[in-house]
């Protein structure tokens, strides 16, 4: 019996192309859904009725619904209505989509906690509603919601995982295959697992440094008493 | 000596909010260079009316005129409207994440569009203003309750407001930082910035008014001089009022 460190050095290479793929899949999922969830919060929270209830059913659909049935409905259910989209792309638009609904949820609530004063000020100086949004309000949210929102990227990473089920060659399709290969699913698994430990390590640490670059002095030292 | 017409004026302003009748029939007129303090118990509907002055909180029902032209007609911009009548909130409500220079030259920059360089030297004439050039890199958060007031001050003037509404400037502060607010405002008096104040402190209403406007339950008592309300009000509400302002006075000086 070979060891699992030999083990893990020899499939390596196999697995770190399965990492650039998890990670690739994680950036755009995250990327896309930020662009989506802020999208929806803006809608949900500043629009008028009809972009207000849009928001509201595409946050409650895709929070409500297991991520993966969404991604079988996208890549098995959409070439039914005559879209086929290749395996990389149903994995990029379901992660997107599932986390976008999930990225409104924190953005709301720290522009909630901002709160409506700021905007009232805003207005006083004569900026209209959406300068005021953008200048006033998303600064400060955005700022506001970065420690809860960490949580995402994470949990994204791990949630991409299950794109190996439509054989998207990210790292657990990649330990699948050696796993079947070498008829070694402990060490197999195992060697994910530890990959997967040190990517959310990773993405942690991110996020820890991005928390400390944008801290508004004086609010931060107020916070560590 | 005043130029007419009004630099502000108000018509029969009504403002409810469901059964709750907030003023009713409210009429003013503001002329250029008056510091007018509006004085009253709480609750009566001073800070919803200048609210509604300048547009923040719609009014039922009454018109409102800037220089003669009626700023609550439909088909005015309010945003162009809001550039000209400066705000005072009794919270400061600077923007958190925004230095005290930022703050002043955020309206400049992107509502009055003036370029970077121009905005950051009018926005320190501004901090210079109100004794706060030092403090332009400052953010809020690292500054005094007073210092934030005086930073807002600062940045509702820099937008060239012809009327600067106060609502309660120096109701959120300590007693200590009271000073160098009331002194802020007082020396915009002096050079003439025409004022309304909705304040209790009755120190500064005595001092540097030229009218006081006494509200109690959504309409105005009395008006008149500092003088004429303080020496000789006409109504028993604005005795019983004004004498139990100086008799929390009293205390609080005493405590």
């Amino acid at each position: 019996m070979i060891s699992f460190l030999e083990f893990f050095v020899r499939y390596f290479p196999d697995l770190l192309s399965g990492i650039g793929m998890t990670l690739l899949l994680t950036a755009e999922g995250i990327l896309a859904g930020l662009v989506l969830g802020l999208a929806a919060t803006l809608a949900r929270t500043y629009g008028g009725k009809f972009w207000r209830s849009l928001a509201i059913a595409y946050i409650e659909l895709f929070r409500g619904t297991p991520l993966l049935v969404q991604l079988f409905l996208l890549y098995y259910g959409l070439p039914g209505l005559g879209i086929a989209l290749s395996r990389e792309w149903s994995a990029f638009l379901a992660l997107g989509l599932n986390s976008g609904a999930y990225q409104a949820e924190y953005l709301r609530g720290s522009i909630l906690a901002v709160g409506e004063e700021q905007m009232l000020a805003a207005r006083a100086i004569g900026m209209s509603k959406w300068q005021a949004i953008f200048y006033i309000i998303l600064p400060q949210a955005l700022r506001l919601a970065i420690p809860a929102w960490a949580n995402e990227p994470v949990s994204l990473l791990k949630a991409s995982s299950v794109v190996f089920l439509i054989a998207v060659p990210e790292l657990m399709t990649r330990a699948k295959m050696i796993a079947s290969r070498t008829y070694d699913p402990i060490r197999s698994y195992l060697a994910a697992a530890v990959l997967y430990l040190i990517l959310v390590y990773l993405v942690d640490a991110a996020m820890k440094w991005l928390e400390q670059h944008t801290r508004l002095p004086g609010l931060s030292q107020a916070r560590q008493k | 000596m005043r130029e007419f017409p009004p630099i502000l004026q108000a018509k029969n302003l009504t403002k409810t909010y469901g059964e709750n009748v907030i003023f009713k029939n409210i009429s003013l007129d503001v002329y250029k260079g008056e510091t007018i303090v509006i004085i009253g118990p709480s609750g009566t509907g001073k800070s919803t009316l200048l609210r509604c002055l300048n547009l923040l909180t719609p009014v039922d029902s009454g018109q409102i005129f800037l220089e003669g032209e009626e700023i609550t007609a439909p088909s005015v911009n309010q945003d162009q409207v809001r550039q000209k009548i400066g705000m005072v909130f009794q919270n400061f409500l600077l923007f958190n994440h925004l230095t005290a220079l930022g703050n002043v030259m955020v309206g400049l920059t992107k509502v009055k569009k003036m370029p970077h360089n121009q905005a950051k030297e009018k926005a320190l004439q501004e901090l210079e203003r109100v004794g706060l050039a030092d403090r332009a890199h400052h953010y809020p958060a690292q500054l005094s309750g007073g210092q934030q007031q005086r930073v807002a001050i600062a940045r509702a003037l820099a937008m060239d407001p012809l009327v600067m509404l106060f609502d309660e400037p120096t109701s959120a502060l300590d007693p200590e930082l009271i000073g160098e607010v009331l002194g802020v405002m007082e020396q915009l008096a002096h050079e003439h910035m025409t004022m309304l104040v909705v304040t209790h402190e009755m120190g500064f209403a005595r001092e540097v008014a030229d009218r006081i406007i006494f509200m109690e339950k959504g309409r105005i008592v009395e008006e008149g001089t500092p003088e004429d309300l303080f020496e000789r009000p006409q109504q028993a509400r604005t005795r019983e009022f004004l004498g139990r302002i100086s008799e929390l006075y009293g205390k609080r000086e005493k405590g």
